[in-house]
């Protein structure tokens, strides 16, 4: 039993592993195609990419996007979580409802239903929209995580902070959320992740501005590249320094 | 069913911490023998070691006579009454408590009306079909109670059970464990660190300190006879009084060299063991006794804790004659 | 005003963003797109007026109606698989794995999580391609002599699908298997379970709700995706998502768009009560 757990995890992690580890190699594939054989090494599809203007202006956007709008979200819900958490309102239970429904729905049709209300009113297709959309789809997590994590701890501590005369705001900024830290950390640390990969809404709602996975979608209707391996190898390499970063930073603190 | 159980130089290590040094007991058939210690004592891990959920470094131990070595708790003639109680959440009373029946092969008649006659046994009759988040953590402590013994153990391990219960509730649950005890006749083993639920339900007591055992005995002798100082110090207060040739701080005494070891209830105006003329530093009622710090005259710097009848009205300053009416000497 | 009142101002005061929010950019466009649903077109224009053509459409046209099997035979198939294969492999991490290394364990088999998800999709287009590995490899060892079409087709699709959430239900369900106290498991051996035993009348049904909601998750990501079925379905069929884009991109058919959007919410919700009896979203 034990030697098929092992066989089972190695398997698995093959599995896992696969499409990441053709991508990885093919992007240093010395040949006009990302597929077997495998000529031989070299960086040129780095260089192309990293000195693609588009691809780059494209990868400041989705930071943009993501750390803005994640802050946002974060901001919103965590005030929300601290409401609800803290004084008993008629249907408090329907408004945490209300405010977690976005995660259920498919990102395709909050994208539509964005697109839908913008061009009624005539706004334009921008980063910007991209952003709200972005909120829309963190809020529900960062209200969700921050409602979570708000324990008797916290509260007696602003409990005291109040009770010092502290004003409210001061409370939230100095007793609250660095005791939340972690959690709150984490939470926007999620956020920026799913913005900087999410495609759908940014694709629906960008036009001349556009976010990483929107140009990466136009090189692969151009055919395949080792210099699509390349963007992807490097935002692979990003995300994973991000999680380490995440990992270090928040996880070993808070043990 | 029941069965003793034999604990044979068992040492138990992790690295270089050792949790259990050359621990040794013999346990009879049909006792209620309590392992009582501070935390991080091995009182746990001996539990554990009887219970199959963890594998002595060294030594052995024997239930019924048969060596346990390799058996996995599955297949060991005991259950255990966990710390949180651990019933499945998922399933009634009656499905948790017939759990183990279930295991064995018996059919869904048989383990339900055994279920049913063991919830009555613990005091929960006809609430078969609840679930565990519906009751009271009294009340869910007994069902796991019910729960270990359908299966008719020969030895039922009890880990800390009553901890989480309030003082009255403790009190009624241990005069309800030893009553069920008694019933079923089953050996119970029970971890506890409170030295009055010990003295309360034990046949037998095991003291333990550091991996070791200090003292093995029932209530009376281990309070009044104990062993070592630890266990003197352990089961009660206790006034600690070097002797030295002969010669203690407030003056001779007719005892051998070591630690003089007198209980506060112990020493009253009548005792014989003279102790001489104390001055009352300080005075308290405590319902049953009147607690009261005295010095002695002929030694100012100690002092003694002293138990007095609820009658007594001693006033701070007051000199009283005292003398103990029993005493251990034990060495360090 | 009284202490109590005050604190009620100022928690509405502090609910409202996140709820003007919610209520501006969420439920105002879904009730646009609603009421949108019941117009139709005419040339490029947009006709208003409470007109159920568009979903008459849906349901008889054979595309349409293709378009919505289609997608729910791949996404039920998807969550079956995703679910059988992820919970040996979170059940193997949390409980053979020494503690120490369980975080690693847990990154280790989640990772390519973080590639973007367009490459990841577009990298298993790589690998299944007609010159890609797994071709090249079997036409290597003389398995086959020529090379399978595997890219572009229904089975790269649900390939695709079960990559990835293979690592997001081992994550869920990882979670919730660690949540479990071990003493559950300490007490059914203690009464006779042997490890088989153990872990169907205890463990299983302890996870159950966590596994749940975990398919649950998957369902409604796997029903809404475009992008994995656009890169590796190939264009023989068409799932609801790709129908949707496709009405967007071409014709401009925003209303048509907006009632398949609707009948996909639609099919979401009723997933939704069929599992509600396990389901606990704010415990995923």
């Amino acid at each position: 039993m034990r030697v098929l757990s092992w066989l089972y995890l190695a398997v698995a992690y093959a599995f896992v592993f696969l499409p990441v580890a053709v991508l990885v190699a093919f992007s240093f594939q010395d040949g006009r195609l990302p597929v077997p054989p495998f000529r031989g090494l070299t960086l040129e599809w780095y260089a192309k990419v990293l000195g693609n203007d588009d691809l780059m202006a494209a990868l400041g956007n989705s930071l943009l996007v993501a750390v803005v709008s994640s802050a946002v979200a974060l901001s919103l819900g965590f005030l929300a979580a601290h409401a609800l958490a803290r004084v008993r309102l008629p249907g408090s239970a329907l408004m945490r409802g209300v405010l977690i429904a976005p995660m259920t729905v498919s990102y395709l049709i909050i994208a539509l239903g964005l697109l839908t209300v913008f061009n009624y009113f005539g706004i334009r297709p921008s980063l910007w929209a991209t952003g709200i959309g972005h909120v829309v789809i963190n809020l529900p997590l960062c209200f969700a995580i921050s409602y979570a994590a708000m324990g008797d701890h916290q509260r007696s501590a602003e409990r005291a902070a109040r009770d010092l005369g502290a004003p409210e705001w001061k409370v939230l900024l100095l007793v609250s959320a660095p005791m939340l830290a972690a959690p709150l950390a984490a939470a926007f640390f999620l956020s920026v992740t799913f913005s900087w990969d999410e495609f759908i809404i940014a694709f629906l709602l960008t036009r001349f501005d556009v976010t990483l996975p929107v140009e990466i979608w136009s090189m692969l209707k151009s055919g395949l590249s080792p210099a699509t391996n390349a963007m992807g190898s490097l935002v692979f390499l990003v995300s994973v320094t991000l999680v380490i970063l995440l990992e270090i930073l928040v996880f070993r603190r808070a043990k | 069913m029941t069965a003793g159980v034999s604990i044979q130089s068992v040492f138990q290590r992790y690295g270089s911490a050792v949790a259990l040094d050359a621990v040794s007991l013999e346990i009879e058939a049909g006792e209620f023998v309590v392992l009582l210690g501070p935390s991080g004592c091995g009182k746990t891990t001996l539990l554990n070691i009887i219970g199959g959920f963890a594998e002595p470094t060294e030594g052995r131990v024997l239930i019924g006579g048969r060596d346990m070595a390799g058996v996995a708790p599955k297949d060991r003639p005991t259950t255990t009454v966990f710390q949180d109680y651990a019933l499945f959440p998922h399933m009634s009373l009656r499905d948790n408590v017939a759990f183990g029946l279930r295991m064995r092969g018996v059919s869904r008649a048989a383990r339900a009306a055994r279920a049913e006659a063991m919830l009555a046994l613990v005091g929960l009759e006809g609430r078969g079909d609840r679930r565990p988040h519906e009751l009271s953590g009294g009340q869910r402590q007994r069902v796991a109670l019910a729960r270990a013994l359908a299966v008719e153990p020969e030895v039922l391990l009890l880990d800390e059970p009553l901890g989480a219960l309030d003082l009255k509730l403790r009190r009624n649950m241990q005069e309800e464990l030893k009553a069920i005890q008694r019933r079923v006749g089953t050996t119970f083993v029970h971890v506890t660190h409170d030295q009055e639920e010990a003295m309360a339900i034990a046949d037998r007591i095991v003291v333990m300190n550091a991996g070791r055992v200090e003292d093995f005995g029932p209530p009376r002798q281990v309070y009044l006879h104990p062993k070592t100082l630890f266990t003197a110090g352990f089961m009660g207060e206790v006034n600690r009084i070097p002797v030295v040739g002969g010669q203690a701080p407030f003056g001779p005494v007719p005892v051998p060299d070591g630690t003089l070891c007198l209980r506060p209830e112990a020493i009253t105006a009548t005792g014989s063991l003279h102790i001489g003329l104390c001055k009352v530093e300080d005075a308290a009622f405590f319902g049953t006794h009147v607690r009261v710090h005295v010095a002695p005259l002929t030694s100012p710097d100690l002092r003694l804790v002293v138990h007095l009848p609820q009658a007594a009205v001693p006033e701070v300053g007051a000199v009283l004659d005292l003398g103990a009416e029993a005493y251990v000497v034990l060495q360090a | 005003m009284n202490l109590a009142a005050k604190d009620r101002r100022l928690a509405w005061g502090l609910l409202a963003p996140a709820l003007i929010w919610t209520g501006a950019f969420f439920i105002l466009p879904f009730l646009a797109m609603l009421t949108l649903s019941f117009a139709h077109m005419d040339g490029r224009e947009v006709v208003r007026g409470f007109d159920p053509g568009n979903y008459l459409r849906i349901f008889t046209d054979p595309t349409m109606l293709g378009a919505l099997w289609n997608s729910l035979e791949i996404t039920v198939v998807v969550t079956v698989i995703s679910v059988v294969l992820a919970y040996p492999l979170a059940a193997i991490i949390a409980f053979r794995v020494p503690a120490r290394w369980q975080r690693l364990a847990l990154l280790m088999a989640v990772l390519p999580f973080w590639t973007s998800y367009v490459v990841r999709s577009y990298s298993w287009l790589l690998v299944l391609g007609q010159n890609g590995v797994v071709n090249k490899a079997l036409l290597g060892l003389g398995v086959i002599a020529e090379p399978l079409e595997i890219a572009s087709s229904r089975a790269a699709t649900v390939i695709g699908f079960v990559h990835f959430f293979v690592m997001l239900l081992t994550l869920t369900i990882y979670a919730n298997l660690i949540q479990l106290s071990p003493n559950y498991a300490r007490a059914a051996q203690d009464l006779g379970a042997n490890r088989w035993q153990t872990f169907t009348h205890v463990i299983l049904p302890l996870t159950l709700p966590g596994v749940v909601t975990g398919a649950f998750l998957t369902f409604v990501l796997c029903i809404g995706d475009y992008i994995t079925p656009q890169i590796l379905g190939g264009n023989t069929e068409l799932t609801l998502p790709q129908l949707i884009m496709l009405q967007l991109g071409r014709s401009g058919n925003f209303p048509l768009a907006s009632a398949l959007s609707v009948v996909l919410m639609a099919v979401v919700t009723l997933a939704y009560f069929a599992s509600s009896r396990w389901l606990r979203l704010d415990r995923v």
